[in-house]
């Protein structure tokens, strides 16, 4: 079962990338780039999710995507033109798609209604309407797993015009080991036309030889239809390259008898090749039919026994032959990754050490042991970039979620907008990606919501109906730049600084630069909608957008023009598995400051320092009285307080945005540390964020800045009973 | 010593100060000698600190003040036993490590009524090898319990 779980995943891995390939051909179809590559691409997406999910047993998927794919089909062959209207059902049906495989992984439900009425939103686009939907549902019990029979009966068919084409056929095991189904295929085939086919089954080897994992069968076909070689060979796409084909035209006035009778001789003859093998095979032998079933099972059988080589199979040679061109890649368990990094990590820390026992030793630079120590530390530093690289992923993964959102959002709020991406194969950190989407979420509701007028007011203003929002990540300085633009009103400055005297953020005389209103909004409990909206009024603001980005080392800013709109910037470390920070020394400790917190370093002066009631002291900076915080007492390295003269004070701006000078003995000075946690073998220590290992081997902790703060202002309770523990 | 027989378990015996503590010999991973540690702050005193151990980061118990008895000031002969807890990863730090012993499960006599609660947290049973009385230790409690943290 392990294994078939195994499978089940891939597939799903699978599927979030069709639904990208689906998302972002569609896209590409609304913009009226309606080329067959694209809507092959597309329809090529909702199929093998099909496909997949039939291998599944997974009704509800199964049942949509054939209806899709269906319609998809008649967009294909030009039946159905890809006009506005079409294209926001086709979206839609893409967005119930993906809710349908998020919903089969997590194995809870979606809303059926949903479904059924797009269902028939799709069926009343296909040309041949409720007729069509009819078939359709006749054809869907092909997809479940039940030995139903398949019945190659053709006498029923009505003769059809066109051209005759004769099709051989021989699957190579690799087609069944990728999960291809010859059933599948020639029921495919048979919708283009009047099928003739026959099995030989010549190949078929005693039972005792019999591989399981073999394929044997060949079939010969006679098709006559009024499409082209192309439709057939498209029928082939995903089986071609593992499989003998060949596609012959013909004459239409072929003997029609022969086909259907060949079939039948040949099941016959196989039959009887089964039969004459003394092994019972019951299952078999007692239907001449489920022939084809047989194979399916065989396939299925052969995922389950090997699911590494036909996951291996599916990613490596399918990946390889659907984009041929793109970059190949492979899929690696992130542990592997992660020890990597740190064994590098350790590598890097161990060729200082070792450069730094070399010079003791007396060894001059420029002698020969230290030039190829230099070398060492440049390979050793080059693994280093390599291997974070590895970690590195293109925020497309994030982005392509973004164009759902938009049109949820647009529906709601009744707004027309127009999303624009740029920058989306900028790369960044895994640990950066996984927490990028909530911010970016609510940044680009607060942009339709918030920024863009309704299209009447833009129209009234002079701009178009439809609202631009501008999503674009680049690389600047070391950091990943993320913007959320919209061309829409900008920020009402009177009205966000009359809220805000309001609800008494700031005094109502307060003088402030436009700057500084428009930061108002990242205040806690500022909230501009006037009526609470369904999106944006969940009672989180751009607080908590901002703090959230706060917490992964990043910075939020915002520019408004009136009239023009306004932009979020935000900007994010490349990694969170490193850190900016200062090294300082606190009672002969080492400790790390992350420079994010960081506003600036002083010296104190007498004059400044002030006694505050009990043993609090504040200093006085630019004429506002800031608490200074002893990080030695704090921690409870020593129990007497520091001469703040003798000590360097570090300003520092907490999460909630209220600045506190710490006090600690020395500055070390600034470097870049990987960050290591203390929970993995130890536990959370209250005021420490996590810990690192520095040049010479010795593990430092990293400050967590807004701990020590809080818990300075509750100080009594807390410092005692550990002073007198540590005593 | 005890003869070794099929149903023998082996344990690694350490010394701290004038007692003898055994633990099971498959919860420890290595034996390496002591380095500075880095204090953490808001710890038990049986907490010396954290070490790096091959780019982990590593608590260091006092075994000899986790179990109450005079903490040592720690030089190079003490040794750090590395050893598996759970899930977690410690080192313990000890005097010396005496002796692997191979004894059978009878061998080992439950732990006498004595009023020491060190006794009832850790000890597991005694041993009585030639004339030494070892204790067996079990390691699930070396490390401090999860308190709630505030927030």
């Amino acid at each position: 079962m392990d294994a078939m779980a195994a499978v089940k995943q891939t597939f799903f891995q699978e599927c979030e990338e069709q639904l990208a390939e689906l998302e972002t051909g569609l896209l590409a179809m609304e913009r009226g780039e309606a080329e067959s590559d694209t809507v092959n691409a597309v329809f090529r997406a909702v199929h093998s999710i099909k496909g997949g999910a039939g291998a599944f047993s997974l009704g509800d998927l199964v049942q949509f995507a054939h209806v899709f794919e269906t319609t998809l089909d008649h967009v294909r062959n030009g039946a159905l033109e890809p006009t506005a209207d079409v294209m926001a059902v086709m979206l839609r049906a893409a967005d119930l798609l993906a809710d349908l495989v998020a919903a089969a992984r997590d194995g809870h439900a979606v809303d059926s209604g949903r479904s059924e009425v797009l269902v028939a939103e799709l069926t009343a686009l296909s040309p041949g309407g409720a007729d069509a939907s009819a078939e359709e549902e006749d054809d869907m019990s092909d997809f479940s797993f039940t030995p139903v029979s398949v019945a190659f009966d053709f006498s029923d068919t009505p003769a059809v015009a066109g051209r005759s084409y004769t099709i051989t056929f021989k699957p190579r095991p690799e087609l069944y080991a990728k999960g291809n189904e010859t059933a599948l295929v020639l029921r495919e085939l048979e919708r283009l036309g009047q099928l003739e086919t026959s099995c030989d089954a010549s190949g078929l080897p005693q039972l005792a030889e019999l591989d399981p994992e073999g394929a044997y069968l060949e079939w010969t076909m006679r098709l006559t239809t009024e499409k082209g070689e192309d439709a057939i060979r498209e029928v082939f796409e995903f089986v071609e390259w593992d499989s003998s084909l060949t596609i012959q035209a013909s004459d239409a006035d072929g003997d029609a008898d022969s086909g259907a009778g060949s079939t039948e001789d040949a099941f016959a003859a196989l039959l009887r090749s089964i039969q004459a093998d003394e092994t019972s095979l019951p299952a078999t032998t007692a239907d001449i039919i489920p022939l084809p079933l047989a194979e399916e099972r065989e396939a299925v059988a052969e995922i389950d026994a090997q699911p590494a080589k036909a996951v291996a199979a599916r990613n490596g040679e399918g990946g390889a032959n659907a984009n041929a061109g793109a970059p190949q890649t492979i899929r690696a368990d992130l542990e592997r990754v992660d020890r990597l990094i740190d064994l590098v990590g350790e590598l890097v820390i161990n060729q200082a050490m070792l450069s730094q026992r070399v010079m003791e030793a007396g060894h001059v630079p420029g002698s020969a042991v230290a030039l190829g120590l230099d070398e060492l530390e440049h390979l050793t530093r080059e693994i280093q970039d390599c291997v974070m690289a590895i970690r590195a992923q293109a925020v497309k993964s994030v982005f392509q979620r973004i164009p759902r959102l938009v049109r949820e959002v647009a529906g709601m709020t009744g707004k027309q907008v127009r999303l624009i991406t740029d920058g989306e194969g900028t790369e960044v950190d895994k640990t950066v990606i996984d927490r990028l989407n909530d911010p970016l979420t609510h940044m680009i509701r607060n942009a339709i919501d918030h920024g863009l007028e309704k299209p009447e007011v833009r129209v009234a203003a002079g701009k178009p109906a439809e609202g631009v929002v501008r999503l674009s990540a680049m690389h600047r300085s070391g950091r990943i730049v993320i913007e959320v633009a919209d061309d829409g009103a900008g920020i009402n400055r009177s009205r966000v600084k009359a809220i805000a005297a309001e609800k008494g953020l700031i005094a109502a005389d307060a003088v402030l630069s436009d700057e500084e209103i428009d930061n108002l909004i990242f205040l806690p409990g500022f909230s501009t909608a006037s009526e609470v909206s369904n999106i944006s009024g969940r009672g989180v603001g751009m607080d908590v957008v901002k703090r959230s980005i706060q917490s992964l080392g990043g910075r939020l800013s915002i520019t408004s023009r009136p009239g023009k709109g306004s932009t979020f910037t935000m900007s994010l470390p490349l990694t969170l598995a490193v850190l900016d920070g200062m090294v300082v020394t606190v009672a002969d400790q080492t400790l790390v400051v992350p420079l994010t917190a960081i506003i600036e370093t002083l010296q104190p002066k007498a004059a400044d320092v002030h006694g505050l009631g009990g043993g609090a002291r504040v200093i006085a900076i630019r004429d506002t009285f800031t608490p200074l915080i002893d990080v030695g007492r704090e921690l409870g390295f020593r129990t007497t307080a520091t001469d703040p003269l003798a000590a360097v004070a570090i300003l520092v701006e907490t999460e909630g945005g209220r600045r506190s000078a710490l006090l600690v003995d020395t500055i070390q000075g600034q470097r870049q540390v990987v960050i290591k946690s203390l929970e993995s073998n130890y536990r959370h220590v209250p005021g420490i964020a996590a810990a690192t290992i520095l040049g010479d081997g010795r593990v430092a902790l990293i400050i967590d800045v807004d701990t020590v703060i809080a818990n300075s202002q509750s100080d009594a309770t807390i410092l005692e009973p550990v002073l007198a523990a540590a005593g | 010593m005890i003869k070794h027989d099929n149903s023998s378990r082996e344990l690694i015996a350490f010394r701290i100060g004038e007692q003898e503590f055994c633990v099971d010999i498959m919860s420890v991973r290595e034996i390496r000698g002591w380095a500075p540690a880095t204090v953490l702050p808001k710890s038990p005193p049986y907490v010396r600190g954290v070490i790096n151990l091959r780019g982990a980061i590593l608590p260091i118990v006092d075994l000899a003040a986790r179990l109450g008895f005079q903490p040592p000031e720690p030089t190079v002969r003490h040794v750090i036993m590395v050893a598996q807890v759970g899930s977690q990863v410690v080192g313990l730090l000890v005097d010396a490590v005496s002796d692997i012993l191979s004894v059978t499960d009878d061998a080992i006599k439950p732990t006498p009524d004595v009023a020491s609660d060190m006794a009832k947290t850790f000890v597991r049973g005694v041993l009585a090898i030639e004339g030494r009385m070892i204790s067996l230790i079990a390691l699930d409690n070396v490390l401090p319990a999860l308190e709630p943290i505030a927030a």
